[in-house]
């Protein structure tokens, strides 16, 4: 992974040594808070609910474990003994005291770490595939240019004073686990005629207006990568809209002059730029791709995995759900699903990290990721160790086999937390898995991606949800609002929405009658939930949620546009 | 016609801790909201604030919540005020945990 050279370790000490001063020019009033806000901002802390939030960088999700371990003693010693992890492949720490925080952003730097521009309208933490450089379907690894464009975009001169914030993701593999369709720009390696490039998504994003990104370009050499972003950032920078914070994203520049108009300027703005790039960049990525090789993979037998899996039905059905395809012979990802029966989607206690960081430092060449789907991932494991793995994470309750299904829930932090949220995410999050865990419904169902989000700006990605769930404040009541049939994989779509909001109470109940009409009206067990909206739509869901008559309704005014067109 | 005047108490969050508190009605900051000063009179509620907002060596973010007046001491009228009150619901972490 990338180690910080003498330059990134001076920046960042210097960046926190000028924050500590502020912080104490806060404290002794030398700061207004007005003045003192988007300097607490632009170094990822801000107030919430009940008290400060500090959000905390995982660059494209890779950390190793000397690096957990800073965080699980960063929870412990200011923090509530837990750490957040989020959809941007970040970490949120509930409760840290003002006065605190420029320690814990030393203790962050120790260990290379830190919290710059994970707040603020400025490029955002660079996510990636969380099963980079381990995926046997992947192209190429995508941290090297994820890294090289953290690097351009960390203090950019240009971008510290940008419309909005403005997220990138980057997937090496076709199956697109970055959600690139839902990012301001989406970034997929692609291979043509052995040749490697970049296809270019723009425009993409979810919140208030969510949109699907479109192509800007097809196959972009890597050389001329960079300077492409750049000229895209700096169109958006010059035309995006500031007279309304709500269509100040460059998705809605897109939506206002159209793609064409925007692949005209980005590619007068490329022309005037690109000879700026005399090739320092790709210099750069050379020496950063080092950092990235591979571990040396070990040869040995993994026959003690065969005769465990035969053995023991819970290491089976953990090894079931939890493990994906690696592309070194024996080896296994391991995701660690942070989505226990009744737990906080994402959250991991301090001792829970540390068996992690244990974990990756015995049995996975020091490595973990963290995913957007709110899980830790050790990308690199050899089958012969997996009942020893297995055995540890059950130990530290953390070996629930429930990735990809219905417990495995990405859910905000909501109105427990957040200071925008309009209703709560994390309980019905809570009421769902073990409502469904009772139900023993779970592995019936299969393949299930359910995403809350407490409130409109989307945090908790419930567009892209198979069942999306919004939570809104209804004249003073929490309501939920459902989506069905939303994706987030390589051919990404908005869910649909079903129709009146749901209580409270009713919210979980609602889901179960999903759940029942998907298992009365699915073919056989291999079709899955999404396949099956995407056959019959949205009628039998619709029945089953608001009875007969609603269904109908429904039924009639679509016979009706149809018509009509 | 313009809106009645519905109950309220100044609250804020504390700058160096961050957590949550209410104005008392004599001027202290109380993490209690039993204890926190109920204002009825728009005109009282409006300068209350102003002086609140002053003290920025003391608290953040001021402004006024709409409360129920009960016998045990002012009742938030909306949810999100009801949480402000206690803490997370995930957690016995805010001042549901507080012995005091």
């Amino acid at each position: 992974m990338y180690t910080y050279t003498e330059f990134d370790a001076a920046f960042v000490a210097e960046r926190n040594r000028q924050f500590r001063a502020q912080v104490a020019r806060r404290v002794d009033g030398s700061l207004t808070e007005d003045e003192f806000k988007p300097l607490r901002l632009m170094n990822g802390l801000y107030l919430q609910l009940h008290a400060y939030m500090l959000r905390v960088a995982i660059p494209y999700g890779t950390l190793n474990a000397r690096q957990m371990r800073q965080l699980a003693m960063i929870a412990e010693r200011w923090d509530k003994g837990y750490g957040h992890f989020t959809t941007r492949q970040n970490i949120q720490f509930n409760w840290p005291e003002l006065a605190d925080v420029p320690d814990i952003l030393d203790a962050l730097g120790e260990v290379q770490m830190h919290a710059i521009q994970t707040s603020g309208n400025t490029i955002r933490n660079v996510t990636a595939d969380h099963f980079a450089g381990a995926a046997a379907d992947e192209v190429a690894d995508p941290r090297p240019i994820a890294e090289l464009i953290r690097q351009w975009s960390t203090d950019h001169p240009e971008f510290q004073f940008l419309p909005r914030k403005f997220k990138v993701a980057v997937t090496g593999s076709p199956m697109d686990r970055a959600v690139t369709l839902a990012h301001d720009i989406g970034l997929r390696i692609v291979r043509r005629d052995g040749q490697i490039g970049y296809q270019v998504l723009v425009g993409g994003g979810l919140g208030r207006t969510p949109m699907i990104g479109k192509v800007l370009h097809d196959f972009l050499p890597e050389e001329d990568l960079l300077p492409y972003i750049e000229a895209v950032v700096s169109v958006w920078n010059t035309i995006g809209r500031r007279d309304n914070k709500f269509k100040a994203r460059i998705k809605i520049t897109v939506h206002e002059h159209g793609i064409d108009d925007i692949r005209a300027r980005v590619d007068a703005r490329y022309a005037l730029i690109r000879p700026q790039f005399t090739g320092i960049d790709q210099q750069m990525l050379g020496a950063i791709r080092n950092d990235f090789a591979a571990p040396v993979f070990r040869v040995a037998p993994a026959d003690n995995y065969g005769a465990v899996r035969a053995a023991d039905p819970v290491f089976r059905a953990w090894a079931d759900t939890n493990l994906s395809e690696h592309r070194a012979p024996g080896y296994s990802i391991v995701s660690i699903s942070l989505k226990a029966h009744g737990e906080t989607p994402g959250d991991a206690s301090a001792d829970q990290m540390r068996v992690m960081a244990d974990l990756a430092e015995r049995f996975g060449h020091d490595e973990l990721r963290i995913s957007h789907e709110q899980n830790v991932i050790l990308p690199h494991v050899h089958q012969s160790d997996l009942p020893a793995v297995h055995a540890a994470l059950r130990a530290a309750r953390l070996a629930t086999a429930n990735i990809g299904l219905i417990s495995d829930i990405i859910a905000c932090p909501g109105m427990d937390y957040c200071a925008l949220a309009t209703a709560r995410s994390i309980p019905i999050a809570q009421e769902i898995a073990t409502r469904f865990d009772a139900l023993k419904l779970e592995h019936e169902i299969g393949e299930m991606k359910i995403k809350i989000s407490g409130c409109i700006n989307a945090c908790g990605h419930h567009h892209v949800g198979h069942i999306g769930i919004l939570g809104l404040d209804r004249a003073g009541v929490e309501n939920y609002q459902i989506t069905i049939g939303g994706d987030g994989g390589p051919d990404a779509q908005l869910g649909d929405r079903t129709g009146p909001g749901f209580s409270a109470d009713d919210i979980v109940p609602a889901i179960e009658a999903i759940m029942q009409a998907y298992l009365a009206h699915r073919t056989d067990a291999s079709e899955t939930f999404l396949a099956t909206y995407r056959r019959l739509g949205m009628n039998p869901f619709k029945t089953a949620l608001y009875g007969e008559a609603e269904a109908a309704k429904a039924a009639r005014r679509k016979a009706e546009a149809y018509v009509a067109a | 016609m313009p809106r009645e005047f519905t109950p309220k108490v100044v609250t804020a969050n504390t700058l160096l801790k961050g957590d949550v508190v209410y104005l008392a009605a004599d001027d202290s900051w109380t993490p209690h909201l039993a204890l926190a000063d109920i204002l009825t009179d728009e005109a009282d509620a409006d300068l209350r604030v102003l002086d609140a907002q002053a003290r920025a060596a003391e608290v953040v973010g001021v402004y006024l919540a709409d409360m129920t007046p009960t016998a045990s001491g002012p009742e938030p009228t909306h949810f999100r005020e009801d949480f402000r009150r206690t803490g997370p619901s995930n957690y016995f972490h805010g001042k549901q945990a507080d012995p005091s």
